[in-house]
């Protein structure tokens, strides 16, 4: 079984980390998600770095330009995680935008994944239809799991939809913005994650997008299995040593 | 109808709507209205009536008898620098402005480059009354000082952008995330014919009034329909969209899409789209990119504010990929010498972008008889300190 699939039915609420590959140095990434499993953290999003992320807010923009200046690209990657998974069990899921994954090769980069042992995709900007029409048999092909967004202005219909064609979590964008840290979820937002809730989905619900502290964190979880944190995260070690990992985990739960 | 997008939102292979989920109920709302919408005898007649007494169409269509003399072949220009705020852009601007009123949107945003599209978009918010807050490249303002100004004046908030390298690329991002997180009350006005489906063939049709006209003229001076060549130049394509409309199932109508080959095609400084780019992802379209070999956008260059753009709108990518359209790089150094013929020569200041397709005249060989129109698709004003500082006048 895949491992996303395997992590989701522990009987726990599931932390995740976003952090983008080559930041703050270009070899930190296999010392983070190392650091990060010591921690305690369920679940990795790696971001491949790209030029132009429409949707994120400053800090992870910040962060892919500065991954690039440093060198980043898709190719070190693969090469940086080559031997991940002889020292790291928890899932593991590549975020990127869909063009750097498509000059690749759409096919040769889910190779590539399935090599190093990658569980997952999220391309926010790969539309459900072409996915669907394209790239399904290829994804299943190398057992990586394509995770959705759905956000508040999803319609029932359309979250339906997604449901039916994604096989692992879906991930729930908190509210209408890019990503970037919100210090609270309003009325509005802890509204729309009990109404997902009351949806009896197939798939659990990850939530991301405006998470960056125990409170948020506490919110995002009790209506879903688990939540994201990326701004945070990156902001955490800009300033910190890859070795404090964990205290900026262990003030989340 | 070869050149015309599908129902999917492609051309050939090119075009689409690579959009993250956050922005695909906006999306979608305005590609199940936008046809609807566009084909109302009311929504036309508002349209018509506003390109007519606001902008002042139809523009000219001029035969430019010193010119022509020069080149040995009978040139038109069709003149887009005459209509208000001084290029073609304002055709968009107007069909757009209406669409949102009609989608009950009260808050406008807009990305611009050289600030042209600002302006137009600035323009038409002041008239319907409706907020206007544009996107533009922290270093566009520091180039484009007048242009600032005149958005200000017409009371739309002007928002820097400063991510990444601060220039046309880095204002759609930023509209974009604008967007997305103002989904509800937003209506977002693309400038040119790029952006996710269905803006390409949306600003298309509303830019095609201008080979609707070309036709018509061309019929009173002529007596026939159809030049033998159409040229225009392609930043995004826009103007270049708008001019080849009418004539793309023409096959017998040579056209001829202008890019940007700046400081020479392979200097590092270009904006030659069809040369240098490949298939990629931008702004939510699938189209010819201008980005490294790992996927990253790289930066265009030009000497014309509004022609380094790093890709090209699908439809042209579409009509460069069938070989419809042929297109020619123009550097910084000939479209600024076609620009200044025209001034000494007919005694009309073009803006740079159009200059570019004005150089084609030396690059390129017509009949003596053949009838060569060229989009002139901006007036030179703005372009007045590139101009000064490039002659040293």
């Amino acid at each position: 079984m895949n491992r996303i699939n395997t992590k989701l039915q522990e009987n726990k609420k599931l932390l995740s980390i976003y952090f983008t590959a080559g930041y703050p140095e270009l070899n930190s990434t296999v010392s983070i998600i190392q650091e990060l499993e010591k921690s305690g953290v369920d679940m990795i999003e790696i971001g491949l770095p790209f030029s132009d992320p429409l949707a994120d807010g400053p800090t992870i923009q910040e962060s892919s330009t500065i991954a690039l200046e440093n060198g980043m690209t898709t190719k070190l990657l693969f090469e940086q995680l080559e031997n991940i998974r002889k020292t790291v069990e928890i899932p593991l899921i590549i975020m990127g935008y869909f063009n750097p994954i498509l000059q690749f090769g759409i096919e040769e980069f889910c190779k590539k994944c399935a090599q190093v042992g990658i569980d997952g995709l999220i391309i926010p900007d790969l539309p459900l239809d072409v996915f669907e029409q394209d790239y399904k048999t290829i994804f299943e092909q190398y057992n990586l799991k394509n995770i959705c967004l759905i956000t508040p202005q999803t319609s029932d219909e359309r979250i339906h939809k997604i449901d039916q064609i994604s096989d692992s979590f879906i991930y729930m964008v908190s509210s209408s913005s890019t990503t970037g840290s919100q210090n609270s979820f309003g009325d509005v937002q802890k509204n729309y994650f009990k109404k997902i809730s009351d949806l009896k989905l197939k798939n659990p619900q990850i939530v991301g997008f405006g998470i960056s502290n125990s409170e948020t964190f506490t919110e995002a979880i009790k209506y879903q299995k688990g939540a994201i944190i990326g701004s945070s995260f990156i902001k955490f070690i800009k300033d910190h040593p890859i070795e404090n990992i964990s205290t900026f985990i262990n003030k989340l739960r | 109808m070869k050149y015309q997008v599908n129902e999917n939102g492609f051309y050939g292979e090119f075009g689409g709507a690579f959009i993250p989920e956050m922005l695909y109920p906006n999306v979608e709302e305005l590609r199940k209205q936008y046809l609807d919408i566009i084909a109302t005898a009311e929504f036309q007649k508002e349209f018509h009536q506003l390109l007519k007494d606001y902008v002042g169409r139809p523009t000219p269509l001029y035969f430019a008898e010193r010119l022509s003399a020069k080149y040995n072949t009978k040139i038109y220009l069709k003149r887009e620098d005459l209509c208000h705020t001084g290029a073609h852009k304002i055709n968009n601007t107007i069909g757009q402005i209406l669409l949102a009123k009609r989608l009950r949107k009260t808050r406008i945003i807009a990305e611009t480059g050289a600030g042209q599209h600002g302006v137009a978009t600035a323009t038409v918010c002041a008239l319907m009354g409706l907020k206007c807050i544009v996107y533009m490249g922290e270093i566009d303002i520091q180039r484009q000082a007048p242009n600032v100004a005149r958005m200000k004046m017409l009371g739309a908030e002007v928002r820097p952008a400063t991510s990444g390298s601060k220039t046309l690329k880095d204002a759609t991002n930023e509209a974009i995330r604008d967007w997305i997180n103002n989904p509800i009350d937003t209506f977002y006005i693309i400038g040119s014919v790029v952006g996710p489906h269905p803006y390409p063939d949306m600003v298309a049709k509303f830019q095609s009034i201008i080979s609707e006209e070309i036709k018509k003229q061309l019929h009173e001076k002529e007596g026939k329909e159809n030049p033998d060549y159409v040229i225009a130049c392609v930043g995004g394509g826009s103007n270049a969209a708008g001019a080849f409309y009418h004539f793309l199932d023409e096959e017998k109508v040579n056209l001829i899409a202008v890019e940007a080959a700046g400081k020479g095609i392979h200097s590092g400084e270009s904006a030659a789209t069809s040369v240098l780019g490949k298939i990629g992802i931008i702004h939510g379209s699938k189209t010819l990119l201008m980005q490294s070999e790992d996927g990253q956008i790289t930066e265009p260059y030009s000497i014309s504010a509004g022609l380094d753009y790093p890709g090209v709108g699908p439809l042209h990518a579409h009509l460069h990929d069938t070989k419809r359209a042929e297109f020619i790089a123009i550097t910084d150094d000939d479209a600024m010498a076609a620009g200044l013929n025209l001034c000494k020569t007919e005694g009309i200041i073009p803006a740079i972008e159009s200059s570019h397709a004005l150089a084609v005249l030396d690059q390129k060989k017509f009949k003596k008889d053949d009838i060569v129109v060229i989009n002139l698709s901006g007036r030179g004003d703005k372009d007045l300190n590139t101009y000064i500082n490039y002659f040293e006048l």
